[in-house]
Order: structure tokens, then C-alpha cells, then sequence
């Protein structure tokens, strides 16, 4: 038996990262069971593993966890290139630019929940901007912003908790982040 | 473990302004874009302005009787004209900004004003 010629080298970041990338397109995939009322609101449960991502990894592996995400959590919903998949793109697109600089504020004053909450402004702002440029070119799209900025306020702040909880407890980040 | 403490000061900051943010957008979403409204006029001076997002009706006196005009979900018509030949209610509906329906023997008008004004008239 010939062995194989190509061979691919990864590293342990490289496995890092695969690791969380996994835990977050489950919770993606959670994410898109729950049913909601209005198409644009969603909890976004994944964006919790991409707090703790930021606050343990740094911004980089953030974003790879973030992106790999959205392309992976496309393929399984079956929404790969559609719509959908564009504005998850550019919501974690705005998100990641956000967070690129809340990740810089001072730790002692700044923590995960205002990552999230700025970090969920920006998604549904870069969203609502694709949308009002491509889906759908009319000003009757900004009457839902305040049902849309009441949203991120809210589930900004949830998961922003859940990330400053998961962190703050000891067990979860020995056995969950390393492990899991 | 308590949530509370885990809001460190700036978080408090962050989720005050998030929730300014969102107070603010409720006026500029909701009554900011509600500007449109629709111009009656008789004998070619202003009678009311009607806004768009609310139902009414009026009743306008002209010279032949009285002209009564709707406005229903954001749409105006007259409903009836005293005129002998009803061209201004046999048009029907008006919801773009622009239109027009005139009743001229009775000296009344109603246009849709507001928002981008993409003609300067539109009639049928």
C-alpha cells in the first residue's frame, strides 16, 4: 500500500479552533430551531462561543471560529450562497469588525457583556444595511428597527451573561474549553 | 453565583446607551416616516391636511355640495363628489406621493404629499 502523498499538518491551534467552531454550529443549529415571530430575530447562541473565544484566544481564532461557523452552519441548514447566508455573513462580518475593537477596551471596565452588546448592534446594523441594499430596496424596512435594536439590546446582554458566567466558572473552562 | 456580578462598570455603560439607542429609534422609526399626508384643497386654498397613517374621513363644501373624502390604511380617495361626471371617484385609490384627484366642478382637490417626490403632478 502506497502512502499517501499529501499530508496535512495541523497544529494545535488549528485543532483548537475546529473544536470551537464545532460547539458554536451546534448552537447554531439550535439557534435556527427555535421558532421566533419575526424573520431577523434570533438569539444567536453561537456568538456566546465566540465571546469566550475572544476573551481565552484572542481576536484571530475569533474570527476563524466566526466565520468557519457561518459557512458550516450554511451547509448543514442548506442555505449555502442563499440570502440567509449572506446576512448571517455580513452580520458576523460587522460583529467581527466591532469586536476587533471592543476587544481592545480595558478589561477592568469592559467585559463580555458589552463586547456582545456592541458586537449585536453592529450584526443587526450590517444586516439591515445588506438588506435595505439588496433584499429588499425600500425605506418600509427601517419601521422594524426598533423591534430589531430592542432584540440585540436584549439577547446582547443574555449572552453576553452566559459568556461572563461560563468564564468566570472555573469547572466549565478546565474541562469545557479544553476538552470539549 | 450572582449575575450581577458579573457587569463590570462599563458594561452598565454600554447597556445604558444600548438602551438609549433604542428609545430614540422608536420616535425616528415611527414618526419620522410618517410625514406623508394628503393636501385637500377647495377653491385652490389648503382645507386640511390628512395624515396618511391615520382613517378618517371629511366632508369638504364646495360650491355644488359637499365632497367627502377617506383616507384607509395609508390610501385616499373621495368617496363622493357632487360633479356631474365623477372623475375624481371613479380614480379610486391614491397612494403614492404625487397623485392627485380633482373635483373641479365642485373646486376641491386631494393630493398625496410627503416622502421623495418622484413626479411634480399625477393624475388619470
Amino acid at each position: 500500500m502506497t502512502r499517501s502523498v499529501t499530508r496535512l499538518i495541523t497544529t494545535p491551534e488549528d485543532h483548537r479552533i475546529a473544536r470551537l467552531a464545532a460547539a458554536a454550529i451546534g448552537l447554531a443549529l439550535i439557534d435556527a430551531a427555535i421558532p421566533l415571530p419575526l424573520p431577523g430575530v434570533k438569539p444567536g447562541l453561537s456568538n456566546i462561543v465566540t465571546l469566550i473565544v475572544l476573551a481565552r484566544y484572542g481576536w484571530g481564532t475569533a474570527a476563524w471560529v466566526c466565520v468557519l461557523r457561518v459557512i458550516a452552519g450554511g451547509i448543514l441548514l442548506g442555505q449555502l450562497l442563499s440570502p440567509g447566508f449572506f446576512m448571517s455573513l455580513t452580520g458576523a462580518m460587522f460583529s467581527l469588525l466591532v469586536l476587533a475593537g471592543a476587544g481592545r477596551l480595558p478589561r477592568r471596565w469592559f467585559g463580555p457583556v458589552s463586547w456582545s452588546i456592541l458586537a449585536a448592534f453592529a450584526h443587526i446594523g450590517g444586516q439591515l444595511l445588506l438588506a435595505r441594499l439588496w433584499l429588499i430596496p425600500h425605506n418600509g424596512l427601517f419601521y422594524l428597527v426598533p423591534i430589531f435594536a430592542v432584540a440585540a439590546l436584549a439577547f446582547g446582554i443574555i449572552n453576553g451573561l452566559i459568556a461572563a458566567r461560563l468564564l468566570a466558572s472555573p469547572s466549565f473552562m478546565n474541562t469545557g474549553a479544553h476538552h470539549a | 453565583m450572582q449575575w450581577i456580578s458579573l457587569l463590570r462598570p462599563g458594561d452598565w455603560l454600554v447597556a445604558f446607551l444600548g438602551t438609549v439607542l433604542c428609545a430614540a429609534s422608536f420616535p425616528l422609526a415611527w414618526q419620522g416616516g410618517s410625514a406623508d399626508k394628503a393636501v385637500v384643497r377647495r377653491g385652490g386654498e389648503v382645507f386640511a391636511e390628512l395624515d396618511l397613517s391615520r382613517n378618517r374621513h371629511i366632508e369638504v363644501p364646495g360650491p355644488l355640495g359637499t365632497t367627502t373624502i377617506a383616507v384607509d390604511r395609508r390610501r385616499v380617495r373621495v368617496v363622493s363628489d357632487p360633479g356631474p361626471h365623477q372623475y375624481c371617484v371613479r380614480q379610486g385609490w391614491l397612494e403614492r406621493a404625487g397623485e392627485i384627484a380633482i373635483c373641479a366642478p365642485n373646486e376641491v382637490s386631494v393630493q398625496i404629499v410627503g416622502g421623495k417626490e418622484t413626479y411634480d403632478s399625477l393624475s388619470y
